[in-house]
This record gives C-alpha cells, structure tokens and sequence, in this order.
C-alpha cells in the first residue's frame, strides 16, 4: 500500500502553488524545420510540441472530401515521456486524445477553404507531467497559424479540477494520480465557445460551474501567452 | 526594405485580430459587421477596404500567374502538372503548344516528358479546385538544366523586387538565367548558379529586412564568385539566335498589385 501523499499544505500545493496558480509556461512558435508549422508549448514539465503539414493532397483517397479540406490530428506519447517507459505506437487512449484533439481545433478552422486537402496535425508528447491534452491542443493551434492556415481564432486549452475537495487550476503530476476530478477543457476564445469540455471524477453542480469558469480564466491566460509566441516569431523577422 | 518606406506602416496580425469596421478583404473574415484577420500576416486598409498579406503558407493558385511545374505524367491528350500546391494542375495539348499534334501518331512525351520542368501560366481554377495551364504565352517555355530552389510562396514578391529589380541584380551579377514562379520555386541556370543561389535563400531568410537589396547587391558584389558576364552572357544568346534575354524580361512578373 503507497503512503498517504497529501496535496495540499498550509494552503499551497504541493508544487508551492497557490489554487488559481498555473504553472510556469513557454510557447515557441517555428520550432520544426521540415514542418509547414511547428510549435512548442511547456506547461510545468510538461512538454509538447506540433508540427502541420499542409494542405496537401489526401492519401487515402476516399477520405477526401469535395467541399472541405479533412483535418487529421495524431497524438502521441514519446516512450521516455512518462516515468515509466510507455510502449510505442498507438493506443486506446492516444486515439481518443487525437480524436477530441480534433474536434477542438475544427471550429476556428477554415477548412472549406482548402477542398479535397487534408491538413495533418502531429502532436508529441515529450515529457508527461498531466494536461497533456492541453498542452498538446496549445501547440497545435500555434503550428496551425504558424503553417498559414486560415483560422478564426487560435485554440487555448487548460485543465481544472478538484483535490482533497478543493478547486483547483492547472492539474500537475500527483495532482492528477490522487486528486479526485480532473477537468480539461479547450476554449475558443474570442466567442467564448467552448470546444473540448472532459471530466473524469464526480462533481457536484456548483463544483462544476465554479471548475468551468476557473478552467476557462486559465485558458484565458493561456491565451494571451500564445498569441506573445505567435507574433514574437513574426515580429523577429521583421525586425531583422 | 527601401520600398516600404513610401507606404504606410504595416502591422503584424495574427488570427482573430480586430482589424476595424470595414469590407473584409483577402486574408480576412467578417462577423456582425467587424473585420478580422484570419491568418498570421501584416494587415492594410484602404479606404475601408481590409486586408492582411499572409507570411506563411502553402501556395494558393490564382488565375493568371505565372508558375514553375514539373510534367508528373501523360494521360491521353494532356499532362498532368505538379506545381507545388495542393493541387494538381492539367495541361491540355491544345494549351501546350499552337502546331498540330497528330494524336494518332505522335508520341506526346516527345513534347513534355515525365520529369521536366516548364514556366506556364494559369488558365483558369474552377470552384472545385481543378486547375488548367496554359503555355501559349511568349513567356512560357519548357526550362532545361539549370536548378531549381524552393522558397516560400509568400516571399516571391521580395525576390522579384519593384519591377523585378532585385532579380534583374542578380541575373547581372552572376551572369545566370532567373525564371521565378509565384507559386515558390524559383529556377537559376547559369555561371553563377551557386551565388545565385546563396543570394535567393538570404533574400528568402531576410525577406523583411530594411535594405533588402543594398545588403543583397553588397554580398553580390563583394562575393569572389561574382560573375560579371550580363553583356557576354547576352551576346552569346545572340549568337545562338535565342532572344532569350528578351523573354527573360518577361517572366519576371512585377509585385502584385495587391502588396
């Protein structure tokens, strides 16, 4: 039987954070050379990174749609990325996460724009401390802008939850093994529309009107972080 | 770069920037009467008009320019072109060439084979994205040997310059032949191929640099591979009886308008 890890202390967490804290984050835009965008996203010590390729033509071809481009997202876990080495390859778990990845970033996509294209989205995990997820829909919608994908808006995502009862931001690490409810959430900024809502864990309706509006104040913050990376890159070159 | 000085200040956007209350242009979208940006890119208004001139991207064909392909296949009476884009372009035998072609005789690879490169122009782009060529332009031509770089699509109108001076620079001081195909490739045969090239990916790399091309003509001019052969290039096309240097001057397409 593991020992009993308390979460939080004197009212901090057990990383020193404070409930609403996030954790530190870093957003780099244009970090893959043979990707037609690319970006980095660090949440904590949790790492991804994106790459777009695309519009490009559709293999296979019947998935090609006349009207629209297809929007292909693959989420994947490095093996060295967790703790313990996790068997390369596809799995249950990185098939749903593609799969909601997907439906997140679709709506403040041009995709009617591009017919009988696909535009393929690569997220990889580097290193896995939670919010994954978020981290990885954070990356692609920076690589998706940086590959000049028409695009309503960007993507900003980011986890909620609930430990030892208490409402929290931005689940890390332990946070997500014993704490009792993990809420990610992906959030269409500029319509406040929200694109991607998951919870595992109970909660009651007031918790989970408070974790939604916490989840998307963090998304929020998210935001404005990732549109500094995106125009930093574009701004340095124009500097030049 | 000297030419945007004479303009107005130009901003970086990114999607979803509040452009204003106007008509929604290229590179925009529109939503209860406010206009705003839908790509990285820097944003412009005339007189209401928005729009934002993307800075990344995969080519987009447009009727009427002027793009680099390689054949990829033959199918019947016409060939099947890929021009760097998302989409496959078809040239049709009767947009290849103006003499007869005796499809019951002729070999149509004898014309374009699978593997060669030409400079065509745009015909038209259908909603469904279909896309026919067309080489009954003078400027048009089947280009052979030389190189071909791959740039981004958006940063053509760099290379070519205000009415193709920075490529009209080159081609003089390397003594090269320059076609540039809006849809980001570039072709260089000449002496000078290797500084023509350098040149072409710094233009590329520092497309946004104030004093573009002073920096480009200084590094030209300095480089000991400077070929210093325009005159005697052309001459000896003269000599061949190819007015090559006259078509030349035609492929370079001037800035877009809309720049």
């Amino acid at each position: 039987m593991k020992e009993e890890i308390k979460l939080i202390k004197n009212n901090k967490r057990i990383d020193g954070r404070k409930f609403t804290d996030l954790r530190p984050l870093e957003a780099k835009v244009g970090v893959l050379k043979r990707a037609d965008g690319s970006a980095y996203f660090r949440i904590g010590n949790t790492i991804a990174i994106a790459g777009v390729m695309g519009p490009r033509k559709v293999h296979p071809k019947h998935m090609e749609k006349a009207d629209r481009a297809i929007l292909r997202t693959e989420y994947r876990m490095a093996p060295f990325s967790t703790w313990e080495r996790s068997r390369p390859g596809p799995n249950r778990r990185a098939h749903e996460i593609s799969m909601v990845t997907r439906k997140a970033l679709e709506p403040v996509i041009f995709l009617e724009e591009f017919p009988k294209t696909a535009i393929n989205v690569y997220i990889e995990i580097l290193q896995a401390d939670a919010s994954t997820r978020c981290a990885g829909i954070n990356a692609a919608a920076l690589a998706l802008a940086d590959a000049g994908i028409p695009m309503k808006d960007l993507v900003s995502s980011c986890s909620a939850g609930i430990i030892e009862g208490q409402i929290v931001l931005d689940i890390a690490g332990q946070e997500d093994c014993h704490g009792e409810l993990d809420f990610p959430i992906a959030y269409y900024p500029k319509k406040k529309h929200i694109t991607l809502l998951q919870m595992d864990g109970i909660a009651t309706n007031e918790q989970f009107k408070k974790i939604l509006h916490l989840a998307v104040s963090g998304a929020e913050k998210i935001y404005e972080e990732q549109k500094k990376a995106l125009r930093q890159k574009y701004q340095a070159e124009l500097n030049q | 770069m000297e030419q945007m000085d004479d303009r107005r200040e130009r901003k970086i956007v990114i999607p979803g920037d509040f452009l204003g209350t106007g008509r929604p242009g290229h590179g925009t979208y529109a939503e209860s009467g406010q206009v705003f940006s839908k790509c990285v890119g820097l944003a412009e208004e005339r007189s209401g008009l928005h729009i934002v001139i993307p800075l990344s991207g995969v080519y987009n064909p447009k009727k009427g320019d002027g793009v680099i392909g390689r054949i990829e296949e033959v199918i019947f009476s016409k060939w099947i072109v890929d021009i760097n884009s998302p989409y496959q372009a078809a040239l049709t035998l009767s947009d290849a060439t103006e003499e007869f072609v005796d499809l019951t005789k002729t070999d149509l690879t004898r014309i374009f084979e699978p593997g060669e490169l030409v400079f065509a122009e745009i015909l038209s782009v259908s909603n469904s994205k279909q896309i026919n060529l067309s080489m009954r332009s003078r400027k048009c031509r089947k280009l052979r040997g030389g190189r071909l770089i791959n740039v981004t699509p958006s940063k053509v109108p760099r290379i070519i310059g205000r009415s193709g001076s920075m490529v009209e620079m080159i081609k003089n001081n390397t003594g090269t032949q320059i076609v540039v195909g809006q849809n980001g490739l570039v072709w260089v045969k000449g002496e000078g191929e290797d500084l023509a090239t350098e040149a072409i990916l710094t233009i590329e790399e520092k497309s946004h640099m104030h004093g573009l091309t002073d920096f480009i003509k200084n590094m030209l001019e300095s480089s000991p591979k400077r070929v210093e052969s325009a005159e005697f290039d052309l001459e000896k096309e003269k000599q061949r009886g190819q007015p090559s240097e006259m078509l030349d001057e035609e492929f370079v397409q001037e800035e877009v308008d809309d720049k």
